[in-house]
């Protein structure tokens, strides 16, 4: 049964991979929820799982065995087209290399998304604004993504995942690519959004320092399955 | 995707790649110009072979003669002789046929062997007389000089190799007089030893040699119904009505004569009864024959014509489109390259929620788009190529000193055909580059440097 206050839910859900003759278990029997409006930190060493765990999450690939629910919907047994469509309305995603489209300017990349979700041409301008200001880099406009820094590239990922107003960001690794001034500012202000729109965040790191700085809760991840998952106590994340 | 931004997509893709998607769509731009540089020389022959049928006014013609015409030395009877005398092929006759539904009009055939004396040398030619429609039927279309000035002058049209024996130059003959010699049928008076005679037999003729002189005011490369239902190429053409009111003596005379259906009524050895269109000519030629005559049409060699050609252009068509079918092999190849380069970005559209539809229908507007271009300027480099070979060939025959010819042509039907043709064959060729683009596993797709 989905839990109707959870904005996603995960129930016995594993993912193996088959590897020529031996069978990878990516993830492999994880069990957990996520609150509306919570910041949670998937922390683990590489290949632990829990970026599988995110793209299963994030409806771009599908579990082998168990349910995922978001929305109320369970995201094993949706149509490849309602799967696309769940990733375009509710999801919102960043990434460790960004992804940002090199031959389009800011705004352009901002606008992908409204452009998959057929929204009007006259409310695209001011989305992409609105996005845009919420990263603070709307000075930066016309400019394409290899004229700006690596902070600022993430900036406007952020800002793109935010175009179509999504219910649950996913991160995977979102400061893994740049210095640690940088990184910082980046979840500060990825936590500041989960504040002003009360959105819910899973974000996939490595770096537990920081994940108890920012997130609500943790969970660990090793040889695809859930080692821990626990709160961050306020003494930690001071 | 909407198809305003799926466009933009597409054209922003293809202008990524600009040197790799020109030279693509330049493969698809010589395929088409082939095949439409190809047809245009097909529907060109097809035209100037149709107009030059058409112009000669076999196709439009009803050849009618009585009944029980010798069909030629040798030749079966193509029906049994009853024993009811034949109809004659007389003035009745022929008001019947002018009053049947879509006929233009009906002429005798007035076409006689006869002596054209120029510059006191004889020339021996055959004369035909033209109806004055002819003037419209296009074969008298780029002859020197002009038509009969009225249907009764007494005028000379040349044919170009009469006019070559006549003078080096021929052009320098039209406005001269020639003398035509011939021989004049007279009825004899009726023969007082037939007691059933009321005057109106006549047991034959004698011929009395006559002259006319005629002004040359034309010359013409061809003959309209060279060779049909006479007695050879006519070489010298006068207004229907002068031939026929000079009354010569013509080839069936003296076989009429010697069956004895010799009458004092005019009747004719042939009449040529013209429908207004070729394909009026079948029903036409029916009631003819109920009426008791005998009718030919060439009907039958204009559809074998029809025939020849459509399979001529089909031939042409599918060598012309052996440069298509290369071409679309670039389109395959071009796509699928960009799918291993925009493998990420295709990642990424699926990660921002592109269905698998909107990265499918992505690539099948680029292959569209390069099929279009294509096609737009297919269509242009073969009209050119088409004109070119035009050019060329008419360069040749006027050092040959023959007339230029029209040998290729695009019709509109052609140039829409060449666009359509070109998008489909370049959207066939986008399908496996599209549909293995969109089945791309996006978690892979992100995954990959």
């Amino acid at each position: 049964m989905a839990d109707t206050q959870a904005a996603v839910q995960l129930d016995r859900v594993s993912r193996h991979y088959q590897m020529g003759e031996s069978s990878v278990r990516a993830v492999d029997d994880v069990s957990f929820s996520v609150a509306t409006g919570e910041y949670l930190a998937l922390l683990g060493s590489s290949g632990s799982g829990k970026s599988t765990l995110l793209n299963l999450m994030a409806g771009l690939d599908r579990p082998t065995s168990g349910s995922i629910f978001a929305n109320g919907k369970n995201l094993a047994s949706l149509s490849p087209l309602d799967l696309a469509r769940y990733r375009r309305n509710t999801i919102g995603m960043i990434f460790q290399s960004f992804n940002l489209l090199p031959r389009m300017t800011l705004e352009e990349n901002v606008e992908l998304p409204l452009r998959l979700a057929e929204v009007d041409h006259s409310e695209r301008a001011g989305r992409v604004r609105e996005a845009l200001e919420r990263v603070r880099l709307t000075h930066r406009f016309g400019h394409r993504p290899a004229e700006l820094s690596g902070g600022e590239q993430q900036r406007v990922a952020i800002a793109r995942a935010l175009a179509n107003r999504p219910k649950i960001l996913l991160a995977d690794e979102p400061t893994g690519n740049l210095d640690s001034a940088t990184g910082e500012a980046i979840l500060s202000l990825l936590r500041g959004l989960q504040t002003q729109l009360g959105m819910t965040i899973v974000m996939v790191t490595h770096e537990r320092p920081l994940a108890e700085r920012f997130a609500d809760r943790l969970a660990t991840m090793g040889d695809g399955k859930l080692l821990s998952i626990s709160l961050v106590t306020q003494g930690a994340a001071q | 995707m909407k198809p305003r931004d799926l466009t933009d997509l597409a054209m922003r893709n293809l202008r990524e790649a600009i040197l790799r998607n020109a030279l693509t769509t330049l493969g698809v731009a010589v395929g088409v110009a082939s095949l439409v540089a190809m047809l245009s020389l097909g529907v060109g022959l097809q035209q100037m072979a149709s107009k030059r049928l058409s112009q000669s006014g076999l196709f439009d013609t009803i050849f009618v003669t009585p009944k029980n015409n010798f069909r030629g030395m040798g030749r079966p009877q193509r029906e049994v002789v009853s024993d009811k005398p034949p109809r004659p092929l007389d003035e009745d006759a022929r008001h019947q046929f002018e009053n049947l539904p879509n006929v233009i009009e009906v002429y005798p055939q007035v076409r006689f062997y006869t002596e054209v004396r120029f510059n006191n040398k004889p020339y021996a030619t055959v004369v035909a007389g033209m109806p004055d429609s002819s003037r419209n039927s296009g074969a008298f279309d780029g002859m020197q000089g002009n038509f009969f000035s009225s249907t009764a002058a007494d005028e000379a049209i040349l044919q170009i190799e009469f006019a070559k024996e006549l003078s080096d130059k021929p052009p320098s003959l039209i406005g001269q007089n020639l003398t035509l010699r011939y021989a004049e049928r007279q009825a004899l008076p009726p023969s007082t030893s037939d007691p059933s005679s009321n005057g109106d037999s006549a047991g034959g003729f004698s011929v009395v040699p006559k002259e006319l002189r005629l002004k040359i005011i034309g010359i013409v490369e061809t003959e309209p119904a060279a060779g049909y239902g006479g007695i050879g190429n006519a070489r010298l053409l006068m207004p229907l009505q002068t031939a026929s009111t000079l009354r010569a003596a013509q080839v069936n005379d003296l076989r009429d004569i010697v069956r004895g259906s010799g009458t004092s009524k005019t009747t004719y050895s042939s009449l040529s009864v013209r429908a207004k269109s070729p394909s009026l000519v079948a029903p036409l030629e029916a009631s003819i024959k109920n009426m008791g005559f005998n009718a030919f049409s060439l009907l039958d060699a204009s559809k074998s014509l029809q025939t020849f050609f459509s399979v001529f252009d089909s031939l042409l068509g599918i060598f012309g489109s052996l440069a298509l079918a290369v071409a679309t092999l670039g389109i395959v190849n071009t796509l699928v390259m960009a799918i291993l380069e925009r493998r990420r970005e295709i990642g990424v559209l699926k990660a921002l929620g592109a269905a698998d539809s909107d990265v499918q229908q992505l690539f099948f507007v680029e292959a569209g788009v390069m099929g279009l271009l294509g096609g737009i300027f297919g269509v242009g480099f073969g009209w050119l190529l088409g004109r070119t070979i035009t050019l060329g060939t008419n360069l040749y025959l006027k050092r040959q000193n023959l007339n230029p010819i029209e040998l290729s042509y695009v019709p509109w039907w052609l140039v829409i055909s060449g666009l359509i043709f070109a998008v489909v064959v370049s959207l066939l060729a986008g399908l496996y580059p599209a549909s293995r683009a969109a089945k791309l596993n996006p978690v892979d797709a992100l995954r990959y440097e």
